[in-house]
This record gives structure tokens, C-alpha cells and sequence, in this order.
């Protein structure tokens, strides 16, 4: 336990204020996730698992407890040094690809460095070396439209990885693909961890595709129901009181 | 990073060209417009104002009559009252550089086998003072000319191209009314008075020679009118009431009595035209300013549409770590691209637009730097203006609500 934990959530509140007043939607959770983990939280719909995932991104704010990411108090960033968080820190990879539609392949991965004033050449030698890297070499000029979902995943896996991030963030990241392309993009994750290891979160509700992590955490109205290796969870576990 | 977001904004126009090209439309319309109707408004101007240095400056005309017979009032000039004497006298009051007394009709003019109809002024050679009218070539009649009478004659241009075509007039002689008259000297080109009568279609001959030889008058001396030119544009008024006050005197002017003369300050009736082509030009443009305001609402609505359906693309920059102020740059560039791109467009159909004006309407423009800048100042500020409140609206959304924007 040498180095700090990337995620280390404590107490964490979260309540959306609607017009029938306060809803909870996450109630007490705490979690930590050390480097180099492969974590899948799992749960039904409404269970918080989208919240909980925006909140670890930095694109939501908790109502109340501390977020350190990266050993940093995400509660006390603004909002620029927040978007420098998501920039460097962060890959984010969406259930739905999230790709500009009228960028290029090249374009759309080198985006993220755009925004932290790396020069055009290094951009694009970057961006290149991802395509390469997630097995699309040659797709550069490629736009978006011309290739298949599993290949937009991809492109958006290189995105992620383009700034170098400490921790991917995948929101379903296989959700809009079918199951041997879902298995196809579970194993680049696991080669991303396992080679590069870069630690990884991810949501899915798919038992199948929560099997290639290591650690899974299970989440049922607002809280955590399980938290432990995926080796030991209990089978079939949907809906715990 | 500006270069990078420059080739964005280049890719995000290009994505919906011919919205772009509408845009981009108001703000062509706007500039040219702005720069079409400035340059004709000044060329009216110029005009206006060259028409009235032609005329001389600070002057004034004295006409004779106003005189009431049996109740019946006649119109100004309708009795010889001023006489030469009284130029004269004007001549020694303070403040008058040069006073011109002439006696104007109309006569044929013959040299060999041309002819031509023209006015014939009698006056002094003060008249070439206050009228600010040089030779071109030959001499001015002397002092002697005007006691003796003598039949000598100034020919304006257009005369002289009628009368003689290439040939050099001066020194020929040409017949009024039948009497041999030497050239002495040729005007120079006046060219288009006010009223758009051609000031070089005239001859001038001393006043003497006109009273007693060309035309007659019932009463010696008289003169149609006196052109008086005063020192300066201050003394202008004080000239005025000096003159007054010694015609009023040598025409035996009771106290009370109505003068038998009326003197014009010309030069307050040219300012008056001057400042109306000015009101006329600054109407125009802001007529035309009015078009390059709607360009830039354009520009702004375009903006809001733009900044709605793209919502979801500023969320998923916001996700991979745009801050608020490169998605605002971004929206910015934009917005100031297309009005920049409009405004050179602009600038190039409104001049164009002038030159052919200008060329085929026969209508005198004249194109300055200083309202292309003006232009250009003020399509980029309707950019940034307008383009402000969308970008500030599309970098004030919280990521979270951006991203799941449908």
C-alpha cells in the first residue's frame, strides 16, 4: 500500500431537489479504489449506479461527504481545475460513444488535448498512437459514421486514453454493442489494467460483461449491498434489502 | 489552441454551409450597404462643397430694388438703384477685400463662322477676386479699360471651345452685337455651379463697356447687382451692417424707410447647403447602419440555434475537460469569423457597388478608408456583441445537464 488510493469516497450523500421535495439517491456510500483495480459496480435500474457514476467523474457534485480523487478534495475544485481533473485524470468512455460527428477519427481522440495546449503535431502523433494501440491503424481520416459501434467504442476508448489517465470511467460501455463485440471490448479494458495498469471503473447491469473485472460492487437504493471479489459474490444477487 | 479552435470553428461552419452562408448574408448586406451609401453620400458632399468654393468665399450680393410704386411692390433687381459709385464707396469700408458691380444680359457672340449665345457679365476686376477665379491665360482689363470703355472681353471655357474649338483665343477678336471685341484673357475651368448651371459658359467685358455699349440703361451707372467679398468669415457681420448703413446713407434713406436694395450673405446660404448634404450623408449611413444591426441580430440568432442543437457536443467537451471559457472562445471565434468573413465581403460589393454607381448612374461617389474601417470596427464588435450572449449561454451549462441532452 505504497501509493494513495485514486478513489477514496467517504460518507457520500447525494439528493436531487424536485418539486415533491428531496430525494435521496445516494445514501451513505463509501468506497475506496486503489491503483491498478478493475472495479464493476453493478445494480438495477434507479438503484444510483448513474449518479454514483457522474459524481466519480466529476461531472455531478455530491450533497454532502468527501471525494478525494487522486488525493484531491474534489469539493473544493472549481470549476475550471474540475475540467482540468476530467482532462488529465480522467477517460471517460460513454454508453454512447459521445463522438463528434464531423471530426475525423484523429480529431475526435486528440480532442482532450486540445483543451491542455498540446501543439497539433504532438496531438496527432498521439492521437495515432492510440488508434494504433485499441487495433484501428489506418482509420485516421475516418469519420465517425463510417465505422462500426464496435470500432466507435474503440475510438472513444483511445480518446480516453489519450491524455494518459490514471483511471478510466465507462458508463455502459457496452450497451449499445452486441455480445462478441461486448466481449471484444471487456478484454481491451482488461489488457488496458493488466498491461498498462491504469485503473478502471466501470457500470454495467450485464452479469457477463461485470465477469471480466476483479472487484465488483453491487448497489441497491442509493447504498452499497456489496463490495468484495468478483470470485466470491454471491450468484444471482439483484435485489438485496 | 486559438489555431486549433480557429480549424474547429472552420469545420463547425463548414458542417451547415448554406446557414453559414445566410448568416454570413446579413452582415455582407449590412457592411456594403453601409459603404455604398456613405460614399455617395459623401461624393454629394464633395459636391456641394466644391460647388461653393467655386462660388468664392465670404461673400455677399447686393441687389438693387425693392421699390414701391402705387403700392405695388416690385421684386428685387426690378429698379437699377445701385450705381457704380456705390461700389466704390463699399470698396473703402473696413473688411472689404473686393467688390465686384456687374451688369449681366445675354448676347450672341460670332467668331468667323461660329456663334454662340452666352451671358455676358459687365463688371470690374474685382469679379475674378471675389469670384476666386484665375486666367488660364492672357491678362485681366485694367482700371483705364473701365473710364474708357474700352471693347475687350474675358472668355469663359465653355465659350471658348464653342467659339474657337483648339484655336488660342487670346488676342483675337470676336464680335458682340455686331462691335469687334478683343480677347484679352481666357478663365479658367469653373466648372458646375450650385444649381447646375455651367459657370464657364459666360463673358466678361468691363462694366463700362456692357452699361453704355452692349446693353444701354436708363440710367447711368446702374448696376443689376454687387458682389462684395469681406475679410474673413467673422467679419462677415459687421461687414453687412457697415454696408447697409452707408447704402441706407448715400441712397437717402429715411429713418424707418424700407431699403431700396438687399444685400444676401451667400456664403450662410452655401453652409446651409453644405449641412444639408452632410444631414443627407449621415442619414444615409445610419439608414444603412440600421441593416448592419439586423445582420448582427442575425448573426446572434444563428448562434442560439447553433449553441441548442450542439448541446450535447458541449457536453461531451466539457466531459474530456473543456473549461467554460474554451467552450465560450469557441462560440466566440465563431460568431466573430462569420462577421469578419461577412464584413470583408461586404466591403468588397459596397466598393464595387460605389465604383459602378459611380461609373453608370452618373452620380458623383467618392470612397473613403475611414468608413471601411468604420465597418470593419463595427461588424467585429457586432460579432463579439452578439455572438457574447450565446457563447456565455452555451459555456454557463453544467456538464451533467449538456451530456444528457437528447
Amino acid at each position: 500500500m505504497s501509493s494513495p488510493p485514486v478513489i477514496q469516497i467517504e460518507h457520500l450523500f447525494k439528493e436531487y431537489q424536485t418539486d415533491a421535495g428531496a430525494v435521496p439517491v445516494l445514501k451513505d456510500v463509501s468506497l475506496t479504489v486503489m491503483p491498478g483495480e478493475f472495479v464493476a459496480i453493478m445494480g438495477p435500474s434507479g438503484s444510483g449506479k448513474s449518479t454514483f457514476m457522474n459524481i466519480l467523474g466529476c461531472l455531478d457534485i455530491p450533497t454532502s461527504g468527501s471525494y478525494l480523487l487522486n488525493s484531491r478534495d474534489v469539493g473544493k475544485q472549481s470549476p475550471d481545475e474540475l475540467a482540468g481533473l476530467r482532462n488529465q485524470v480522467i477517460g471517460f468512455v460513454f454508453q454512447g460513444f459521445n463522438l463528434l460527428p464531423r471530426a475525423s477519427l484523429e480529431d475526435n481522440i486528440a480532442l482532450p488535448l486540445i483543451y491542455r495546449g498540446v501543439e497539433r503535431r504532438e496531438r496527432l502523433a498521439r492521437a495515432n498512437e492510440m488508434l494504433e494501440k485499441v487495433g484501428l491503424g489506418g482509420y485516421q481520416r475516418s469519420h465517425p459514421n463510417q465505422i462500426s459501434g464496435g470500432q466507435q467504442q474503440r475510438v472513444a476508448i483511445a480518446r480516453a486514453l489519450v491524455s494518459r489517465p490514471k483511471l478510466i470511467l465507462a458508463d455502459e460501455p457496452t450497451g449499445n454493442l452486441d455480445t462478441h463485440t461486448s466481449q471484444e471490448i471487456m478484454a481491451l479494458f482488461s489488457e488496458l489494467n493488466e498491461r498498462d495498469g491504469i485503473t478502471v471503473v466501470l457500470v454495467t447491469h450485464e452479469n457477463d460483461i461485470a465477469a471480466g473485472a476483479r472487484r465488483l460492487v453491487r448497489l441497491a437504493d442509493g447504498r452499497i449491498v456489496y463490495d468484495g471479489k468478483m470470485s466470491d459474490a454471491p450468484p444471482h444477487v439483484e435485489m438485496t434489502p | 489552441m486559438i489555431a486549433a479552435m480557429l480549424s474547429e470553428a472552420w469545420v463547425a461552419m463548414g458542417a451547415n454551409r448554406l446557414r453559414t452562408f445566410l448568416t454570413m448574408l446579413g452582415m455582407v448586406i449590412g457592411v456594403s450597404a453601409v459603404i455604398l451609401m456613405l460614399a455617395i453620400g459623401q461624393g454629394a458632399q464633395q459636391r456641394v462643397q466644391a460647388s461653393i468654393a467655386s462660388m468664392g468665399s465670404n461673400l455677399f450680393i447686393i441687389l438693387s430694388g425693392s421699390v414701391t410704386s402705387g403700392g405695388v411692390r416690385m421684386g428685387g433687381g426690378a429698379t437699377p438703384t445701385l450705381t457704380l459709385a456705390d461700389a466704390q464707396a463699399l470698396e473703402e469700408l473696413p473688411s472689404v477685400v473686393a467688390v465686384a458691380p456687374t451688369s449681366p444680359g445675354t448676347a450672341q457672340i460670332v467668331y468667323g463662322s461660329n456663334n454662340w449665345s452666352t451671358q455676358v457679365s459687365g463688371t470690374t476686376p474685382g469679379f475674378l477676386i471675389v469670384r476666386d477665379w484665375p486666367l488660364s491665360s492672357g491678362a485681366v482689363f485694367t482700371e483705364s479699360d473701365i473710364r474708357s470703355a474700352t471693347r475687350v472681353a474675358l472668355l469663359g471655357q465653355t465659350v471658348a471651345t464653342n467659339l474657337f474649338g483648339d484655336e488660342d483665343p487670346v488676342g483675337k477678336t470676336i464680335r458682340i452685337k455686331n462691335s469687334p471685341y478683343l480677347v484679352l484673357g481666357l478663365l479658367s475651368a469653373k466648372g458646375q455651379s450650385l444649381d447646375g448651371r455651367d459657370q464657364d459658359d459666360t463673358v466678361v467685358v468691363p462694366v463700362t463697356t456692357a452699361q453704355r455699349k452692349l446693353f444701354g440703361s436708363q440710367f447711368g451707372g446702374a448696376v443689376r447687382f454687387i458682389m462684395v467679398q469681406a475679410e474673413s468669415d467673422e467679419a462677415m457681420p459687421a461687414v453687412e451692417r457697415s454696408m447697409n448703413e452707408l447704402l441706407r446713407q448715400r441712397h437717402r434713406i429715411r429713418e424707418g424707410a424700407d431699403n431700396d436694395f438687399s444685400v444676401r450673405n451667400l456664403t450662410a446660404l452655401a453652409n446651409t447647403a453644405a449641412e444639408t448634404a452632410q444631414v443627407m450623408s449621415l442619414m444615409l449611413g445610419a439608414i444603412a447602419s440600421v441593416s448592419l444591426l439586423v445582420g448582427g441580430i442575425g448573426i446572434m440568432n444563428i448562434m442560439l440555434v447553433s449553441v441548442t442543437e450542439r448541446t450535447r457536443e458541449i457536453g461531451i467537451r466539457m466531459a474530456i475537460g473543456a473549461r467554460s471559457r474554451d467552450i465560450l472562445l469557441q462560440f466566440l471565434l465563431e460568431a466573430i469569423i462569420i462577421s469578419v468573413i461577412g464584413c470583408m465581403i461586404g466591403v468588397v460589393l459596397g466598393v464595387g457597388g460605389a465604383l459602378l454607381v459611380g461609373r453608370f448612374a452618373d452620380m458623383p461617389v467618392l470612397i473613403t478608408i475611414t468608413p471601411i474601417l468604420m465597418a470593419f470596427a463595427v461588424a467585429a464588435s457586432v460579432g463579439v456583441f452578439f455572438g457574447y450572449y450565446p457563447a456565455r449561454k452555451a459555456a454557463s451549462m453544467r456538464p451533467i445537464d449538456a451530456l444528457r441532452f437528447q
